[in-house]
Formats: structure tokens, C-alpha cells, sequence
């Protein structure tokens, strides 16, 4: 494979895994950054702290 | 579903629920097809193989400028409509469109290197996509800096709206000056100058690239709404702590995007 990319092989498979691990990085984060949301959401709404939403009508009057 | 329906940050946050799934999967077949084409792809007779950085370059590089596009459009939607998921967009859009300017520079070094001698050049290409990266950097600091989201979007807006400005003096610059950079070779008066068996791959990797932005930009708007109705939860659990009888400082709080 590298030898079919000729003398510039190296810089070929570096831009490759460069935009690889970008990518992967960018969508890691994102996805630990809606675990730790939603986790410390559903937190708060353990302890009692609702939205205005989220609350009755008893609660509202 | 209207805009004005997608207003509610929690019908957004169906929508997105819903359409997710699908914008990833559709994401992953077309960068597979893309990855597949380019592989196959033929040697340029000039470049050799270091022709097939050019399938991950130019998509990372017009994204770079779509993606700031996107974050111009937010910003009227702040400043003028002050519609409630425009700061929203904005922000979640930034440190997305940050990666795809890092990569388009990087990639472009790498391609540089062997096909002109020199990883950089101080010319007026690569210049100012070097100062759209900064003008990235610059608005993600902004948007940590300030506490209020609402001031933040307003001050990030402005700032966005300014540095559109480097959009057409990026597109143009090889045009208005000498640089060692090539001329456009796509999206020109007169069509495309690339080969059939370049311009298919590259066509489907900007698509793909462009998908791959659409769906990351959503799940980052989803955080971000949730990131605020967080920060709303934690202003009226500290105002009941302090003021156990002051509902109305509590409702207050609950104002912000995402409270609703």
C-alpha cells in the first residue's frame, strides 16, 4: 500500500490520520459533553430542581 | 415543522433526537464511498499520488468558510431576529469550525511540502485562512470570557459578523494577488477544470464532509441547550438556598434558552 503511494507516502498517511484523529477527537467530545449534560441534569432533577416546564400546576399556583 | 416551531429549544431537541441517527448513518456510507473513491483515484500526471491530499483538503478548506458562513447567518438571527437558537447555532458552530480551518491548514502544509518545497508560505492564502483560524480561536475565547450568554452572543455576533469580511478576501485571494497557492479549479466561471476521476471523489468527500458538519453542529446545538438548562437548574437551586420564598427570582432564572 505505502510503496503504491509513491516517494510522498508518508505525507499522504499523515494528513489521512491527521483528519482521522480530528474527526475522532470532535466526536468524542461531543459525545462525552452529552453524557456529562444529561448526567448533570438528571441530577439536579433528583435533588428537586425542576424546570418551569417540568413543574405541576400545584406548584405553579 | 417551521422555523418558528423549531424556536422551542424542546421541540429542537425532538427534532434532533430523531434525525440524528439517520444524518450519522447517511454520514458514515457517503465518507466510506468517498475514502473508497479516492483510493481508486489515478495519479495527476504532475503530482503523483500526493494528489489524493487533495480529497481531504479542499472539503476541510471550503468547509473552513461554509462553516463561518453558517455562524454570519446565526448572527443576524441574534442580532436582528434575535431568534432564540441563533447564539446557539453560533457558538456550538465554532470550535467545529475551528477543527475543519486547523485541518485544511495542516493538510495543505503537508501537500505544500513536497509539491512546492515548503510546509508555509506568508502568501495571501495562506494567510488568511491563518487568520480565520485565529478569528476562530478568538471567538470561542470570547464565548468562555463572558458569564451572560445573551452579552456573549451579542459581542460574538458583531465579532462574526466583522470577520466575514476574510470570506471573499480568502476566495479572491489568488486571484487578487500572486501566490503560490493554485487559482480555483472547481467552483470557477467556466466550470471545472478537474478530471472526471478526480472530480467525482472529491465531490462526494465534500458532501460527505459537509454531512459529517450538519450532524456534529446539531448534537453540539442539542449540548449547548442542555449546557443552559443546566445553568438555569443550578441559578434556581442556588436563588432557593439563598431566598427560600423568592419564586419569582426562580421563575427569573428559568428564562434563558433551554429553561423552557
Amino acid at each position: 500500500m505505502m510503496t503504491s503511494l509513491g516517494p510522498y507516502a508518508s505525507f499522504i498517511v499523515t494528513s489521512y490520520a491527521a483528519v482521522a484523529l480530528v474527526v475522532v477527537v470532535l466526536i468524542g467530545w461531543i459525545m462525552l459533553d452529552y453524557r456529562s449534560q444529561t448526567e448533570r441534569l438528571r441530577e439536579l432533577e433528583r435533588s428537586g430542581v425542576t424546570r418551569r416546564s417540568g413543574r405541576g400546576a400545584a406548584d405553579r399556583s | 415543522m417551521t422555523l418558528i416551531d423549531l424556536a422551542n429549544p424542546s421541540r429542537f431537541l425532538a427534532l434532533t433526537a430523531r434525525v440524528l441517527p439517520w444524518l450519522a448513518g447517511a454520514t458514515v456510507i457517503l465518507l466510506a464511498i468517498g475514502l473508497y473513491q479516492s483510493a481508486l483515484a489515478p495519479d495527476d500526471y504532475q503530482q503523483g499520488a500526493t494528489v489524493k491530499i487533495m480529497f481531504i483538503h479542499v472539503p476541510n478548506a471550503w468547509l473552513s468558510m461554509f462553516v463561518w458562513g453558517v455562524m454570519s447567518i446565526a448572527s443576524l438571527g441574534t442580532l436582528v431576529w434575535r431568534h432564540p437558537l441563533a447564539d446557539v447555532a453560533a457558538k456550538a458552530a465554532a470550535p467545529i469550525g475551528a477543527a475543519f480551518t486547523f485541518l485544511a491548514l495542516l493538510t495543505g502544509s503537508l501537500w505544500g511540502r513536497p509539491m512546492w518545497g515548503t510546509y508555509w508560505e506568508w502568501d495571501a492564502r495562506l494567510t488568511s485562512v491563518l487568520i480565520l483560524f485565529l478569528m476562530y480561536l478568538g471567538l470561542m475565547a470570547l464565548w468562555r470570557a463572558v458569564d451572560d450568554p445573551s452579552r456573549a452572543a451579542r459581542a460574538a455576533a458583531v465579532l462574526t459578523l466583522v470577520g466575514a469580511i476574510n470570506l471573499p478576501i480568502i476566495k479572491f485571494s489568488v486571484e487578487w494577488w500572486n501566490t503560490l497557492h493554485q487559482p480555483a479549479s472547481v467552483m470557477r466561471m467556466g466550470g471545472s477544470t478537474l478530471d472526471k476521476s478526480f472530480l467525482i471523489p472529491l465531490l462526494v468527500m465534500a458532501i460527505a464532509f459537509t454531512l459529517l458538519f450538519v450532524t456534529l453542529h446539531l448534537a453540539a446545538m442539542r449540548n449547548e441547550i442542555l449546557r443552559r438548562r443546566v445553568r438555569s437548574l443550578q441559578m434556581m437551586q442556588a436563588s432557593r438556598v439563598a431566598f427560600p420564598s423568592a419564586g419569582s427570582r426562580r421563575d427569573n432564572a428559568s428564562n434563558e434558552v433551554g429553561a423552557a
